[in-house]
């Protein structure tokens, strides 16, 4: 069998990027990986048919070898529609997942978290809090105010949700004194500017106890770990009345 | 065999997608579309008895669908193992969805989510499944398990709500890395052998390099790995499943992981048959009872548990899969046949335990035996069964593996013996852990706060309030599954001696090929095929020439009044 080169070289590069892309958080990412995951299957699947040939429409006076085989095709044409479904509908999926939460991460599991604080051990790697830029699509003035305000935000989507009323509480009072005092709390318990934050709580925690994260002192009630992460009350946390029409939503 | 009826066999997959189309139609009348999909379901429950009873006594029948001949067009084939599923998964959907029509009509007031999607995706989904059962090649196996994928992306889903929203992401990426890892060994096949028929790979796949054979089949394996939630491929599941609806979370235990099991015997059995790979899966098999029962121990909430134990009993089926032998192989039929019907009723009980008390954290849960005799009834049963307690039907399905391991005498198959046999203990364990929490303990003694629900001031009052929150019509369906459960240890006997029939149809491969190629071609290699299958059978008592071949199994649970049972006798003519 004889394979296109270039179209080889193209799929090992579409299967690199996609696979690289995959193992990212965001989830706007993952959904490009297995976009291009799904060409470079496409093109892996064009490559069996073998060499380029004739269309395959009968004339007795060609040989069969001439033609070219048409069965890959026809597995690409339907590995192409169900994969276009599957990508429509991750695309809700991100969506709806940012109209909820207002985020474009993958959430930890809350119960796993909380089965894993009962064994009262701290893994360095796994529990590490992440301090991450959350999201590409929120204003810049919003995700720079929860930034300050709760470096943690992206880790657990209840707090990020407060995160966001906290920005808008801060906002609405003009209250400027508000943020100043969360960061430079935040700042005294880790000791450390905020950037470095992630890396100081998870080597710190690695040998101590499993320590409750830190809540801001004028958070949300329902951003208590404890509260959100009781299944009884985690059936269908309500959900944020729709994007606020200050922010974002209409951009 | 009538082979016109088993001609009717695509209808089994046909019927449910023409009642999808047909309950989505009538999106705005409720009753209509419920009655249009359990008539669907009725209707292929009855199709598929009756194309069990054609194959019961004898081999497989190739559909060739617009009458292509066998490795240009599509097949569809059913022979006894794909029957056997075929029935058992659609009596299985058939139940969950009364339940679910139970359950939206006690819900009816706090209309939760968009129900009219629900009806006519379930079937989808019940198409997808009996295609992925009859594909007779490897891309339509693939766009059967697509179609049942989607339908359970949107069922997972369903409602919208942030914590399914969050299980759903991780499930359908999941999912479709899993996909796009079959596509690509079925692209790798076909430019290996130039085939996807699974009956032409079977007689093609043998001829090539063995290196680049053992890539395809791990590469296959690990595709349907993923969907079967092997150990290191398993970490999805318990993530995903407890966040959706009680029947749906029911439908996708029992079935979903099923499939890929299935996916993976045909792998074994058709394509790769031999012993390459036996140790590594056996291996896999035992780290993933023991991970997966490990697991559950560790879970509070009852769903969850499930969700662990159903990883770690998908443990069980790999190694009798792994065994290579035909009575391992008859065990894992049993199995799975009673593994679909066990954890599917489970996750029933729950949410019939999540209705009555409110939560289904054995944390906050207490006497509800009490409150509820017959809640404590229907979980106790499948329970025991899924501990595999004699004499219900886990402890015959795992006996056999456990018999074809010892036959088999190896350190590994003695390990795997030992380790499912900790397993079936730590199983016992974890549900009993659940019976003293949640049934036998006062509600006052609960570790926290109990529900309001389980605090009622007489046992009269509690009692009375039994009606309201568990409905006749969505314990009945529940009970109507605890029953065929036990069906399956009273029947135990026939069922065996059938899986065996099955079990040494694959092995011996020349039904599923003669069917498919007709008698000429298979004849040519046909006493080669016989003389590998041989290699399966294994001889337990040395000097008897292995006429107690399966004699434990048959002898340990088969019913006193066997006669009366009107089962055919099955001309197997393989072991006596």
């Amino acid at each position: 069998m004889t394979v296109n080169l270039t179209l080889l070289v193209l799929m090992g590069v579409l299967f690199a990027i996609g696979i690289y892309l995959l193992l990212e958080r965001s989830l706007t990412r993952v959904l490009l990986g297995i976009i291009l995951i799904s060409n470079g299957v496409n093109l892996l699947l064009l490559h069996t048919g073998g060499r380029a040939g004739l269309a395959p429409i009968y004339d007795p006076e060609i040989g069969a070898e001439e033609y070219l085989d048409p069965l890959p095709q026809a597995l690409l044409l339907t590995a192409i529609v169900i994969a276009f479904a599957l990508v429509s509908f991750m695309l809700a999926l991100i969506y709806r997942s940012w109209v909820l939460a207002r985020q474009d991460e993958l959430a930890d599991d809350e119960e796993d978290r909380r089965i894993a604080s009962y064994a009262n051990v701290h893994d360095t790697e796994e529990d590490a809090e992440l301090a991450t830029e959350t999201t590409e699509f929120a204003d810049d003035t919003d995700s720079s105010g929860a930034q300050l305000l709760n470096p943690r935000r992206g880790t657990d989507t209840v707090d990020a949700a407060a995160a966001v009323d906290e920005t808008d509480a801060v906002r609405g009072t003009g209250d400027v004194q508000g943020s100043d005092e969360a960061w430079t709390q935040t700042d005294a318990r880790a000791g450390v500017h905020p950037d470095q934050l992630d890396v100081t709580i998870g080597a710190g925690r690695a040998d101590g106890p499993r320590r409750k994260p830190p809540v801001d002192p004028d958070a949300d009630p329902t951003a208590d770990p404890d509260v959100s992460a009781d299944p009884g009350a985690a059936t269908d946390p309500d959900p944020r009345d729709g994007p606020d029409p200050t922010e974002g939503g209409q951009r | 065999m009538n082979t016109e009826l088993l001609n009717f066999t695509p209808l089994a997959v046909l019927i449910p997608f023409f009642g999808a189309g047909f309950a989505f139609a009538f999106y705005r009348n409720k009753s209509a579309q419920r009655a249009i999909t359990v008539g669907a379901l009725v209707l292929t429950v009855i199709l598929e008895v009756t194309m069990l009873s054609q194959v019961w006594n004898g081999g497989a029948h190739a559909i060739h669908l617009a009458g292509w001949p066998a490795p240009f067009g599509i097949v569809m084939v059913i022979d006894r193992f794909a029957a056997l599923m075929l029935v058992v998964s659609s009596i299985i959907t058939l139940c969950v969805l009364l339940y679910a029509v139970g359950q939206g009509a006690a819900e009816e007031k706090d209309d939760s989510g968009p129900v009219s999607i629900f009806y006519p995706t379930y079937l989808i989904l019940v198409a997808g499944v009996s295609n992925a059962f009859l594909a007779g090649d490897l891309f339509n196996l693939y766009v059967g398990f697509e179609i049942f994928l989607t339908a359970s992306y949107v069922l997972l889903t369903l409602g919208g709500g942030e914590s399914r929203i969050r299980a759903g992401v991780t499930y359908v990426v999941v999912s479709i890395v899993s996909s796009m890892l079959f596509l690509i060994t079925i692209g790798m096949i076909y430019a290996a052998t130039g085939t996807v028929n699974l009956a032409d790979l079977a007689l093609k796949l043998g001829d090539l390099d063995p290196s680049t054979q053992l890539t395809l089949h791990v590469m296959l394996l690990v595709a349907f790995g993923i969907k079967a939630a092997v150990f290191p491929l398993a970490f999805w599941l318990p993530d995903s499943y407890p966040t959706a609806p009680a029947p749906v979370t029911a439908v996708f235990a029992g079935l979903l992981t099923k499939v890929g099991i299935y996916a993976m015997i045909r792998t074994e059995t058709l394509l790769f048959p031999g012993e390459r790979i036996n140790t590594a899966l056996m291996i896999v098999a035992a780290l993933t009872m023991i991970v997966g029962i490990l697991g559950a121990l560790a879970q509070a909430d009852i769903k969850r548990m499930l969700s662990f134990t159903l990883i770690s009993h998908i443990g069980y089926l790999v190694f009798g899969l792994a065994l290579s032998s035909i009575i391992g192989m008859a065990a894992t039929i049993y199995y799975v046949a009673h593994h679909i019907t066990i954890q599917t009723t489970l996750f029933l009980v729950t949410g019939l335990i999540e209705r009555r008390s409110g939560t289904s954290n054995v944390l906050r849960l207490g006497g509800l035996a009490k409150i509820s005799p017959v809640l404590g009834l229907l979980f106790f049963i499948p329970a025991m069964n899924l501990a595999g307690i004699p004499p219900f039907s886990g402890f015959v399905g795992k006996l056999g593996m456990m018999q074809g391991g010892i036959a088999e005498n190896t350190w590994i198959t003695w390990t795997l013996v030992i380790a499912s046999v900790l397993t079936s203990l730590l199983t016992l364990m974890a549900v009993a852990r659940i019976w003293t929490r949640g049934f036998w303990r006062k509600p006052e003694d609960a570790d926290e706060t109990p529900e309001r629900q389980l605090m009622s001031k007489t046992l009269a009052h509690s009692r009375a309030a039994n009606k309201r929150y568990l409905p006749m019509s969505m314990v009945a369906p529940t009970a109507t599954l605890v029953a065929m459960s036990l069906a399956f240890s009273v029947f135990a006997g026939p069922l065996m001696d059938f899986s065996r029939a099955a079990a040494q149809d694959m092995y011996e491969r020349t039904p599923y090929l003669e069917a498919v190629f007709g008698p000429e071609r298979t004849e040519g290699v046909r006493e080669e095929l016989e003389e590998f299958a041989a290699t399966f059978l294994i001889d337990y008592e040395l000097d008897d020439d292995g006429a107690a071949d399966h004699a434990p199994v048959e002898t340990s649970l088969q019913p006193d009044d066997e006669d009366a049972v009107v089962v055919p006798e099955i001309p197997d003519g393989d072991d006596q």
